[in-house]
This record gives structure tokens, sequence and C-alpha cells, in this order.
């Protein structure tokens, strides 16, 4: 798998480390209570095609990225800084 | 037909003509008490301890495809007992019994070889951590044996003891761990259930549940809706989407892991050796071909193949610990979805839905577990109840606090 990072350009996996479902950038308020952190830790959609998800360019410019990709072929759709989509929404 | 040796010498005379396909290929009935998804060995050893230690009859088990085509016949057959925690520990030494009876139980052949699971040790730490495990071990009458630097070098001389990035300082060795055949296992208790009444319906997909008033009532498929008092889910690798048909969602990621086969090489390598550390483990099958493996790839998938990052750095880990290996030419690779649950331990249970009741997230350990889950799934299927042997095996543990989490990694399952 290659991935088009935004800021290094297309760079080999192993550069990156995988980080878990893109869902953990929605993190509940602190108030939300024991079940919206039991859902936003512990559950999962896990689909069998496109998967949103974070990665970690370690061995580059150490941006987080937010990738959509298709789990069942490996194929990735779309590459996004994870600092964009927060910027985005403040 | 039992087989016995009486019956290989009559078919010898006979030009082998006695020899009768060793399960029906019934059409689904229009109902069931009691219907299994999924013909993997999961689902097959349930419905076989269903028939047998519960007296219920009408049970189909539905396959997607070919009796055991998935999980069960793309591991590395690995069986072992050699767990730490209140949870795990039980289960995997009711598991490792049942294996050592299952050749008399079921009539068939599994070719369980209890040649030995050695887990290395490349520190002090290291070897005070396996004294523990080896005493729990003993604990919960398994065996374990912690072997110092002196004693793998004089019984595992091949290994590269001193060069190596992690120097060999000990091991712990499981002598009644080691290996299995894979797709007996699937066959003999597919034999065993279908000899019991069990329908055994391949190419049958499940595509919806049918629930009423929080009540399972059947099940719809690729051969038309079949009716069902009880139904259990035995689809490690896709429970997800299986789950979400019954309108569950569950704390399990799918991920791909591989693993690799040599070409058939002179007895080599007479246990299991488990390379912690360099994430890397290695037999040698029956037809003498090293099958090995090592890490999750890491990333979600449902691919069945992985990526050759991984394969190179399992290859890296095998030459640091057996240079000898180096010549041998790798013949196969493949892949296997895992349900990587979110503390690495499995979920046996009840759901909201009653009648309808799950098993999956079994991680890379569902192999070993194949009779212990069959047998403690039907008991719950049943009964109702937990069997003593699986009563922490909960789906709703992880709102609890009650996790069963072997390697301390916490909600990151592609570490587990």
């Amino acid at each position: 798998m290659r991935i088009d990072c935004p800021l290094c350009g297309c760079r080999d996996s192993r550069e990156f480390h995988y980080r878990g479902t893109g869902k953990l950038m929605e993190r509940p308020a602190a108030d939300a209570g024991a079940e919206a952190f039991h859902d936003y830790i512990y559950m999962r959609e896990n689909p069998a095609g496109v998967n949103c998800e974070l990665w970690f360019h370690e061995m580059g410019c150490r941006a987080w990225l937010l990738v959509e990709r298709d789990v069942s072929s490996h194929e990735f759709l779309s590459v996004r800084l994870a600092e964009s989509v927060t910027r985005g929404k403040q | 037909m039992r087989y016995s040796a009486w019956e290989v010498f009559r078919n010898g005379l006979t030009g082998n003509k006695g020899w009768k396909p060793v399960w029906r290929n019934p059409e689904p009935k229009s109902s069931y008490d009691v219907v299994i998804v999924g013909g993997g060995g999961h689902g097959l050893s349930t419905a076989y301890y269903l028939a047998k230690n519960h007296g219920i009859a009408n049970i189909a088990v539905l396959e997607k495809g070919y009796l055991g085509g998935g999980n069960v016949g793309r591991n590395t057959t690995i069986v072992r007992a050699n767990y730490m925690l209140e949870g795990n520990s039980q289960f995997y030494s009711h598991s490792l019994k049942l294996w050592e009876n299952l050749e008399r139980e079921l009539n068939y052949n599994v070719m369980l070889s209890q040649r030995g699971q050695i887990l290395l040790a490349h520190s002090d730490g290291q070897m005070d951590r396996f004294a523990r495990l080896g005493n729990m071990m003993r604990m919960q009458g398994d065996d374990a044996e912690l072997w110092g630097r002196d004693e793998v070098r004089a019984k595992l001389p091949y290994l590269n003891h001193d060069t190596a990035r992690f120097p060999i300082y000990g091991g712990l060795m499981h002598w009644r761990g080691g290996t299995a055949r894979h797709d007996a296992v699937a066959w003999g208790y597919a034999r065993g259930a279908d000899r019991r009444g069990v329908d055994l319906i391949q190419n049958c997909q499940v595509t919806g549940f049918r629930i009423e008033g929080g009540q399972i009532r059947g099940v719809d498929t690729t051969r038309g809706y079949i009716a069902a008092g009880k139904v259990g889910m035995c689809v490690a690798g896709r429970s997800s989407q299986v789950g979400e048909m019954a309108g569950l969602r569950l704390p399990i990621e799918s991920h791909v892991l591989q693993a690799f086969v040599t070409e058939g090489l002179k007895p080599l390598i007479p246990h299991v050796v488990s390379f912690g550390m360099g994430h890397f483990y290695i037999s040698q099958s029956d037809k003498g071909g090293l099958v090995f493996g090592g890490d999750l790839d890491g990333y979600n998938s449902y691919a069945q193949r992985g990526n050759l990052p991984m394969a190179e750095h399992v290859a890296e880990a095998g030459m640091a610990l057996m240079p000898m290996i180096g010549k041998a030419r790798m013949l196969r690779s493949w892949g296997g979805i895992m349900d990587m649950s979110m503390d690495g331990s499995p979920i046996i249970d009840k759901t909201s839905i009653d009648g309808f009741f799950i098993n999956c997230g079994w991680c890379y350990g569902g192999f070993k577990a194949v009779p212990a889950s069959g047998d403690v799934f039907a008991h719950l299927i049943a009964t109702g109840n937990h069997h003593a042997a699986a009563n922490r095996f909960l789906l709703d543990r992880f709102a609890t606090g009650r996790m069963i989490d072997e390697t301390g990694n916490g909600a990151t399952p592609n570490l587990h």
C-alpha cells in the first residue's frame, strides 16, 4: 500500500502507523456519560467497505491523517490532514 | 461407517469401494429447533455438542460457502493452553482436555500432535514473567516447564542463541501443546454432527434475521426462509456484518493475519517455537513444510490477503531466530480475517434478542478453541446458562469493566 500524504506526497505505507478508527476524532463531551464513552472507546461499525481511519506519518512529517480506505481492496480513497478537519469545525 | 483398522484392511482388499461420503447434502427444512450460522470449526462443533450432549436433533448448520472453507482452513494449526488470566485459562485448559480425547470422541483422525510449544525469553524480566505464567498454568492443572539458557541450547541447538539482537535467556515449555490437522477437525465434527442428524447446509448464505417482539423467529437465506427456535452465530471474521443484520453493534474490528509455508523438508523443527520478541512463530507440518507467521498487518482488512511489509518483517524475524531456514523456499502465503475484540478475548454470550446467541471475537486464538467453544456454546444455547469454563466471555464486559486483557494493551485491537 502507498499513502498519498498531503504534506509529503505518495509514500510507502511502512512509513505510517495505523492508529485506529476515524471515529476517535469524535470524542464525546466530558459530561456525556459512561454510555457515550463506552460507545466511543469500544464499539465499532467495522464496515466491509469504506472505513474511515487515522494514520500517523511516523517516519515522515509526523502528521495525523484522516483516511478513507476500502478495507476489502486496501484502496485509499481520500487522505486529509486530521488537523485540517478539526480546524474546519472550529 | 465407523472407521477402524479393520475397515482400512477390508477396503484395501476390496478396491476401496466401500468408502462413502461422510455427510449428507440435505435440502433445508422449513424450520429447525436450532439454526447455527456458520459452518466452520466453531459452528460444526457447536452443532455436534448440541446433538450429543443436549439431545437436540433438529439442528441446521447454514454455511454460505463450503464446510470448513473459512478460518478453520486458514490458520497455523497450533493447539495450546498457556493463558494466564482468569476467564481465559480455565477455558483453554478445558479445550486442551477435549482435544486430547477428540479422536476417540469423533472416531476421526485429527492428527493431534502434542509435540510441545516453547515460548522463548530474551531478558531477565521475560524469564520472571514466564515463571509466573508457568506457575499459573500449573495451578490451572496444565503443564509448564521453565527452561534456562543451557536447557534451551541443548534441546533447540539450531536457534541463533548468542549473536542475535535478542539473545535467548531461556524459555517456557508447554509439552501438551502442539498441532492438529486443521481441515480434519472441521470434517470430524461435520461427520459427527451429521451422524447425529444435524443438517449441514452448504451454499446457503444468511441474508437477514426475523425478530418479533425481541424474540428470534428465523433466518432469511439465499435458499429461502427457515424458521428457528434459537439461532447461534459462529461467523468470526464477519461477525460485525452478520451481527448488524440482527441490529447488533459489536466491540470488534476485522484485521488480517498472514501465514506462510515453505516447501516440504526433512524433519527439522520438532516443536512449536514462539519468538514473541521478534513477532514470529514456527512449526513443521507432517508433510514437512515449515508453517510460520507473525503479527497482524495492523490495519483493518477484509481482503484475506496481507501486504509485503509484514511478509518481509516475518521473514527477517525468522532469519534472526533460526538462520538455517534462509535457504528454504517459501511456497505460499495467505491471510485470514480475524475478529479482533477490544481486549483480545472472545465473546460467547446471549444478546438483547431472546434466542439469539453470539460466538465471536476470537482474535487469532480460534483454532485451539474449537472443541471447547462448541461445547460451551452448545451449553449456553441449550440451557440458557453459561458453562463454568466460559462464564466471563460476556458481551457487556467492556461496559462493566470486566475485560480479559491478556496483553494489557487496552482498546487497541491491532495490538492484541
